[in-house]
């Protein structure tokens, strides 16, 4: 007995992931025009205005977009699309055919890296265009690899929300957990601006640390170093992964055993 | 050393859920090539049989085998198409892609075009799911399932919820795959299905295989013919079962049974005196005269 291409499965599989996430408009609009839109509205005005010596409020304001457009993938492309698969017993049926569980998983890490850059693309390339953040290629790739590799605590968070909340409900967990947190981290105005008790839980917050990676990359002097920052999303991403692996072995004897 | 291996296998297969036994202990094999149809009611442990068969659950007592490997091994799989009742699929992809994605699967798949024309699919290979009718969700389930091209094809329900024209329709695909000799275990609840289809039927019932034999012996078990009338003095219910009836209900005067001799059971009836008043005799239909196959008890 010949075996099927390992390789063609993960093509057309990937694919079929891609088409999934890029025929949902909303997914498209958030992960693709959103940052952007944002960042034309509030970035533009005051794009040279200094905040540090040597930043721009352009350069700054394009990581913190960056980095909302990479971790928003992440979260709502595994969150609100595991918990759809799940509603719609989709899972049932991928299991009983004999695509390995390693090739499925894969080819959703995949999509999602490949929105991920090219949210950075599109917004990195809006920014140079209008002359919003006039950065050398060197800072645009290593905000790239950051917020790439630290993409994937967003990743364990999304399948943690993907395998406790329901079809109907991950969207609107998504938005009341991950939106806040996006929010309270800075990411959509600095931070100086924002209430005091919300600069006060910041610090606990993992958008805080990816935001830092963008931040330093563009020269702002941030709180933490690159390496504590790393460090503290890794902490994230063990407790995020251990509870979508704990959920996923629940809803495994529930439904499987 | 294949031919010996049965397609699928099992042996005092048992399931629990909690309390609740789905299965009581199931023993039957299927040989390469075979077609058939597992009737039952609903609840009887159809569904939980395919979900053993498929290794989505596990059997809590006993053995499940397909082509003598545990289910849920690869190699068995790549063997298999399946066809569950109300899974879904992704709703933006189009028939199409999910057809060429499903057959990417197996090893030596139908070729794309096949696959989709013996499910029917022709006019809507290029739309999207979200936009199918339930008909046309259904023919690409089945499509997907026999995709790769499978030895062993099962289908849980396959004509769930089609009317008449549609449930024509997909039969002739079911018979259409089976005659390239392919092993075939579908589900269903409607003998006639099961009669065009399968040359062989097993019947459950409360967690029991409680029949298993070729369509013709088992209708000829099931009775055919409902006899309803009304009387001042029935005889009791005992008496007309003794006669071959089945299913026999009475109520305010009037009495309702099944029959396969529906011309013995009234010549009796009158060679007893009992009145008989506005008599109907009818055709069973199919669901009521397997009520009275699975309501019997185990022969």
């Amino acid at each position: 007995m010949t075996s099927p291409s390992l390789l063609r499965m993960l093509r057309l599989q990937t694919r079929a992931e891609f088409l999934k996430l890029w025929r949902v408009p909303v997914f498209s609009f958030f992960s693709l025009v959103f940052p952007v839109m944002f960042f034309a509205l509030i970035g533009l005005g005051q794009a040279h205005e200094l905040i540090q010596p040597g930043v721009t409020f352009g350069a700054y304001f394009v990581a913190s977009m960056g980095a909302y457009a990479v971790s928003n993938v992440m979260v709502f492309s595994f969150g609100v699309s595991v918990a759809n698969e799940r509603g719609m017993k989709m899972d049932l049926l991928m299991r009983a055919t004999p695509l390995p569980p390693v090739i499925y998983l894969l080819a959703k890490v995949i999509t999602a890296f490949v929105f991920g850059i090219l949210s950075l693309v599109v917004l990195f390339g809006f920014a140079s265009l209008v002359g919003a953040a006039s950065l050398d290629l060197g800072t645009w790739l290593t905000m790239t690899w950051r917020l790439g590799l630290g993409a994937l605590v967003f990743i364990a968070m999304g399948f943690a929300v993907g395998y406790l909340a329901g079809p109907n409900s991950a969207v609107v967990v998504v938005n009341f957990i991950y939106l806040p947190i996006a929010f309270a981290s800075g990411l959509f105005f600095p931070l100086q601006l924002l209430p005091e008790f919300v600069r006060n839980i910041s610090p606990y917050l993992p958008l805080r640390y990816y935001g830092q990676l963008g931040w330093n990359a563009v020269g702002v002097k941030t709180d933490n170093s690159v390496a504590q920052c790393f460090l503290y999303l890794a902490i994230y991403g063990v407790v995020f992964f251990a509870i979508a692996l704990w959920a996923y072995r629940q809803e495994e004897a529930r439904k499987f055993s | 050393m294949r031919a010996q291996t049965p397609a699928i296998e099992l042996v005092e297969a048992t399931k629990k859920y909690g309390d609740v036994e789905a299965l009581k202990g199931v023993t039957f094999h299927i040989d390469s090539g075979e077609v058939v149809a597992m009737l039952g009611p609903n609840g009887a442990g159809k569904t939980t049989s395919i979900n053993l068969m498929l290794g989505l659950r596990k059997p809590t007592g006993g053995k499940v085998r397909l082509f003598g490997l545990d289910p849920e091994d690869r190699r068995a799989r790549r063997r298999c198409g399946v066809m569950l009742q109300e899974s879904g699929v992704p709703e933006a992809l189009k028939v199409r892609e999910l057809v060429e994605l499903f057959a990417a699967y197996y090893a030596s798949p139908l070729p794309q075009a096949r696959a989709i024309q013996m499910a029917g699919l022709d006019e809507v290979a290029h739309k999207k799911v979200k936009d199918l009718s339930g008909g046309q969700r259904q023919r690409l389930y089945f499509a997907l399932a026999i995709a790769g091209d499978p030895e062993l094809l099962f289908l849980d329900e396959p004509t769930a919820g089609l009317d008449v024209e549609g449930r024509r329709g997909f039969v002739q695909a079911i018979r259409d795959f089976a005659a390239s000799g392919k092993t075939i275990l579908m589900t269903t609840h409607y003998l006639v299905e099961a009669d065009q289809l399968a040359e062989r039927i097993l019947v459950i019932d409360r967690g029991l295989v409680i029949a298993d034999a070729p369509p013709a012996e088992i209708k000829a078990r099931v009775p055919g013919k409902r006899v309803t009338f009304a009387s001042r003095n029935p005889p009791p219910a005992a008496e007309l079962e003794a006669l071959g009836a089945h299913n026999v209900e009475l109520r305010d005067h009037r009495v309702r049974l099944l029959t396969n001799e529906p011309e013995a059971v009234l010549r009796e009836l009158f060679r007893r005196d009992v009145e008989v008043a506005d008599l109907e005799v009818a055709g069973a239909d199919l669901e009521e005269a397997f009520v009275a196959l699975t309501t019997k008890p185990k022969p």
